[in-house]
Parts: structure tokens; C-alpha cells; sequence
């Protein structure tokens, strides 16, 4: 990534007339030195593996999704959306099914894609397979939300950190969150503008979320945390989309986040020496985990 | 580590569920095996800080040991790493360790050949997948799997690296890093040489028949 701010690469897109996309795609291709066709094949991929986490917990011939501590929660939120009396509406119940079913897989050691963190592999597929089924995107479209997604993603990990150990879970969930949700921008139309105003409010909206894996493990509570995660993102973009910008700008916001991240306590990063791994529950299943 | 690329940004695709403690586990073992090349009849991994206490939850002894039986990060024939072993008659034990370690994500892994040669293997796990091999045979070196590395055993005489380096500049190869371990002076030296482009079996072939050579290990970049 050339540019270490978004109003940079704004600049540089609107001079050089280059969708988000087409700039990440290029700037890839240097980075990488991969060709055009081997990203592409990556993200369709990437795209296939999202698709398939976000459906397995659907798949009644697959023994049960468990985790050590988590699991099958997806297809309760599955069930209730069947009965179309959903408290969120379709859209975000669907999400929180997606994200789980996601962790849930990730738990039980299917494949996934870390994107940024494994442990916060739900948001993305969740959102974009929402998003997608709601506006029936082509493969196309999902490719080009993805390579908008890591242009926010690459700017927090050169800016900030996208490591729960470093920044909490602000900068795993967070990150995720904001990457989603400029995809769904940049998918729906949304100016480059746009894209850095939904990405901005969704770190907004979790600064401070601190990372207390119980058991250290990548299962409570991050799985429903990539649900909120998931949730965060389809608001912000909604937010963006109907024109409401970020009070503070994206490149500030993740200068706040990496703050803030460095601010908490080791405790509260990834050590599970805090919050809720702490707690009399908590320590319970940690104990008779590895008793 | 700030030079993120789109493959570190969104992926890796990997088995779940832990970057560190499964993805890079399993690349870990991956390439100790890669660097052996021979079959193995007996492995151990001794697990050491992070490793050792929460292994299980995390899956790293599948991952580790999935990895060492040839399968990547991303293959969905992990979780039976168990079952291959035993069908491969791979013996294989997990012992943890509270000795002090380089890293909290570290694995010594002790491999029996069947040519029955010990080998041992340090690797490291430093997040989001990525590895760091730190020792072989208790020599320290330090590669990451990110480059198509070379792993060359010679005799430690004068003019073996301008050997080695006129092999691979004659074949178009420009090496990224290189770097040059020895035991003792005089007797046998490591180098691992990381190269940008692929390194085909007619240079591999030139570069074994070097005078002065023991043996050559191309350890292929596994993952972007």
C-alpha cells in the first residue's frame, strides 16, 4: 500500500480516474507480485469458502458445528427466521446466523478465511452473503467489494494493529467490521467518500471493545461478537449510503482505535487474564476444560 | 509486521481456529517436513509457553502434526491427521515443556528417519499464520517460509557462497536474503539463501554436484 492515509488514496483515485476497486487490484499486483488472474482466482476462492461457512450450519446431513465451548446456535436464529416474526427483520437476522454459523465452523476446525483474524472470520462472509442475497450481486460485484474492503483493512494494519493482542478486540472485530461495511458501500454504489464514512463509524462504534477470550479460546464471546460485528456494519452502511458522514474522519478514527488499543490494559488483550475470562463462569470452563 | 498484503488482509483460508495456534502450527510442521524430505518413522513435538497450555483447544498437535504428514493450512484433511499418521505408521507423541522458550508459540520438533538420522527443528509462530523457522540440528537460522528458500549443508571452505551465488546468478535466479550459519570452523556450514524466483531440478542438480556440497533442500514458498 503506497498511501498511508485515506485521503491520500481518495486523491489519487478521483485524479487518476480508478475505482477503490481497480486501485486495490493494482496496487496488489505490485505488492504481490502476483498477476491479475491469480488475485482474481484467490478472490473467487475466498468468495466460495465465505459462501459454504456461511451455509454449513444449514447442512442437516453434517453432524453438529461444535466448538469447545460454543456451537449450533446458528440454526436457532435459522429456525426463528423460518417463523418471519424476527425482532431484527431479515437482513440482520440473517447476518447473525451467517456469522455464527462462520465461528462455529471455525470452532469445530473447518475452513475459513481470516479476514482480517480468524477470530473475527464471521463478519465479512456474513455481511457479504447477506448483502449479496438481498441485492443479488454477481461474483463480479462480490470481488470488487473484497478489494475495496482491503484497501480499510491494509490502512489499520499499517496505521493501528489488526491484532486482538494489541489493540483488543476493536482491532479484530473492529477491523472486520469496517472492512464489511465498505464493501457493502463500494458494492451498493457508494462514493469513495462514502466507502471511508461507513468504515469510520464502525470503529467508532466498538472503540474500546476489549479482547477476553474465555479459556483462550476463539469461541465466547467472540462468536457473537462477529454477530454484532456483522450487525455494525450493515448500520453503518446504511447510515453512509443515506449521506450521514463520520463527525471524525476514518484516518483519525484509527488513529484513536490504535490509541486506545495501546491504552488497555494487557489484561484486556487476548491474555484472558480479564473481563469475562475472569469471571466465576468463566474460570469454571476453563478449569473443566483443561482439567 | 506492517507490510500487510491482500493475502494477509483477507485470508489466509485456512482451517479454524486459530491463526497462530493452528494456521501457523500447521505450517510449522509443514515445512520441518519439507526440510527432512526423507520418510519419518517417529516424530515428537515438544511444545513449549502457549503451545503447551492450550494446545488442545486450538487443535495445534492436529495442525502440527497434519502439517509434518505434507497437508496445508488450508486442507480439510487435518482433522484427521491423527488417522493418516497411524495409517502411514507415523509414530507420534506431544510432550510440553516449562522450559524457558524464544517466543511464547515455539515447537522443537524431533524427527526419526528412516535412514534412522535424528533430526531437530525449531519453529516459532508470530501471528496471523506466519512462522518462523529458528533452528535445525541446533543451529540457529531464521527463514519464514515467505520465499522460496534454499537450505544448503556444504563443507565450510573459502568459496562456497561465490559457488553458490554464480549457480543461481547463471540461471537468472536474484537471491532476497542470505544468510550463513557454521558449527565450527572448518567443518559443516548452513546457508539459507531466499530467492524471488522458482529455483527448477536443473539447478538444484547443478548446485548438489557442487564440490563441497552435502546436501541441498529447496523448501518451496508454501502460501502468500
Amino acid at each position: 500500500m503506497k498511501f498511508s492515509t485515506s485521503n491520500e488514496l481518495i486523491l489519487y483515485c478521483r485524479n487518476n480516474n480508478l475505482t477503490l476497486n481497480a486501485f486495490s487490484l493494482s496496487e496488489e499486483i505490485i505488492n504481490t507480485g502476483r498477476s491479475y488472474g491469480y488475485i482474481r482466482d484467490y478472490l473467487k476462492n475466498v468468495i466460495k469458502v465465505m459462501q459454504n461457512a456461511v451455509l454449513s450450519s444449514q447442512d442437516m446431513t453434517q453432524p453438529s458445528r461444535r466448538g469447545k465451548i460454543i456451537g449450533n446456535d446458528s440454526r436457532k436464529i435459522h429456525d426463528r427466521l423460518g417463523s418471519h416474526n424476527t425482532v431484527c427483520g431479515e437482513t440482520i437476522a440473517k447476518a447473525a446466523a451467517y456469522a455464527l454459523s462462520t465461528m462455529e465452523l471455525n470452532a469445530s476446525m473447518g475452513k475459513v478465511v481470516a479476514s482480517p483474524t480468524a477470530g473475527s472470520c464471521g463478519v465479512m462472509p456474513a455481511v457479504l452473503m447477506t448483502t449479496k442475497e438481498r441485492f443479488a450481486l454477481d461474483e463480479e460485484t462480490l470481488i470488487s467489494g473484497l478489494l475495496a474492503a482491503n484497501l480499510v483493512g491494509s490502512l489499520v494494519a499499517k496505521n493501528a494493529t489488526i491484532s486482538g493482542a494489541e489493540g483488543g478486540c476493536q482491532a479484530e472485530v473492529g477491523t472486520a467490521s469496517a472492512m464489511a461495511s465498505a464493501a457493502v458501500v463500494h458494492m451498493l454504489g457508494g462514493t469513495p467518500e462514502m466507502v471511508f464514512n461507513a468504515a469510520a463509524m464502525c470503529f467508532k462504534n466498538l472503540l474500546g471493545l476489549v479482547c477476553d477470550p474465555i479459556a483462550g479460546l476463539v469461541e465466547s464471546p467472540c462468536a457473537k461478537r462477529n454477530a454484532m460485528g456483522a450487525a455494525n456494519a450493515l448500520l453503518c452502511a446504511e447510515m453512509s449510503l443515506a449521506g450521514i458522514e463520520s463527525i471524525i474522519p476514518f484516518d483519525e478514527v484509527v488513529e484513536a482505535m490504535y490509541r486506545v488499543g495501546r491504552a488497555l490494559p494487557p489484561s484486556l488483550r487476548e491474555t484472558s487474564m480479564g473481563g469475562l475470562a475472569t469471571t466465576k463462569t468463566g474460570v469454571q470452563i476453563q478449569t473443566d476444560l483443561f482439567k | 509486521m506492517k507490510n500487510y498484503n491482500l493475502f494477509d488482509i483477507i485470508g489466509p483460508v485456512m482451517i479454524g481456529p486459530s491463526s497462530s495456534h493452528t494456521a501457523g502450527a500447521c505450517r510449522i510442521g509443514y515445512t520441518a517436513q519439507n526440510i527432512i524430505k526423507l520418510p519419518v518413522n517417529q516424530v515428537e513435538f515438544v511444545l513449549y509457553g502457549s503451545f503447551a497450555k492450550t494446545y488442545k483447544g486450538h487443535g495445534t498437535d492436529i495442525a502440527l502434526l497434519g502439517g509434518f504428514l505434507g497437508l496445508k493450512q488450508d486442507d480439510e484433511r487435518l482433522v484427521d491427521a491423527f488417522k493418516i499418521a497411524e495409517a502411514r505408521g507415523l509414530k507420534y507423541q506431544f510432550i510440553c515443556s516449562d522450559d524457558e522458550a524464544p517466543h511464547p508459540n515455539t515447537v522443537k520438533i524431533i524427527a526419526h528417519t528412516n535412514r534412522l538420522e535424528t533430526w531437530e527443528i525449531i519453529g516459532i509462530s508470530i501471528g496471523g499464520g506466519k512462522m518462523i523457522i529458528n533452528a535445525i540440528n541446533g543451529i540457529d537460522v531464521q527463514f519464514s517460509g515467505d520465499y522460496n528458500t534454499l537450505v544448503t549443508h556444504h563443507k565450510d571452505n573459502s568459496g562456497m557462497l561465490a559457488k553458490i551465488s554464480t549457480c543461481l546468478s547463471e540461471h537468472r535466479i536474484n537471491i532476497a536474503f542470505m544468510k550463513l550459519f557454521r558449527e565450527e570452523k572448518g567443518k559443516i556450514a548452513i546457508g539459507i539463501i531466499e530467492t524471488d524466483e522458482m529455483i527448477e531440478e536443473v539447478v538444484l542438480n547443478e548446485l548438489t554436484r557442487l564440490d563441497g556440497m552435502i546436501n541441498v533442500n529447496l523448501i518451496e514458498k508454501i502460501y502468500d
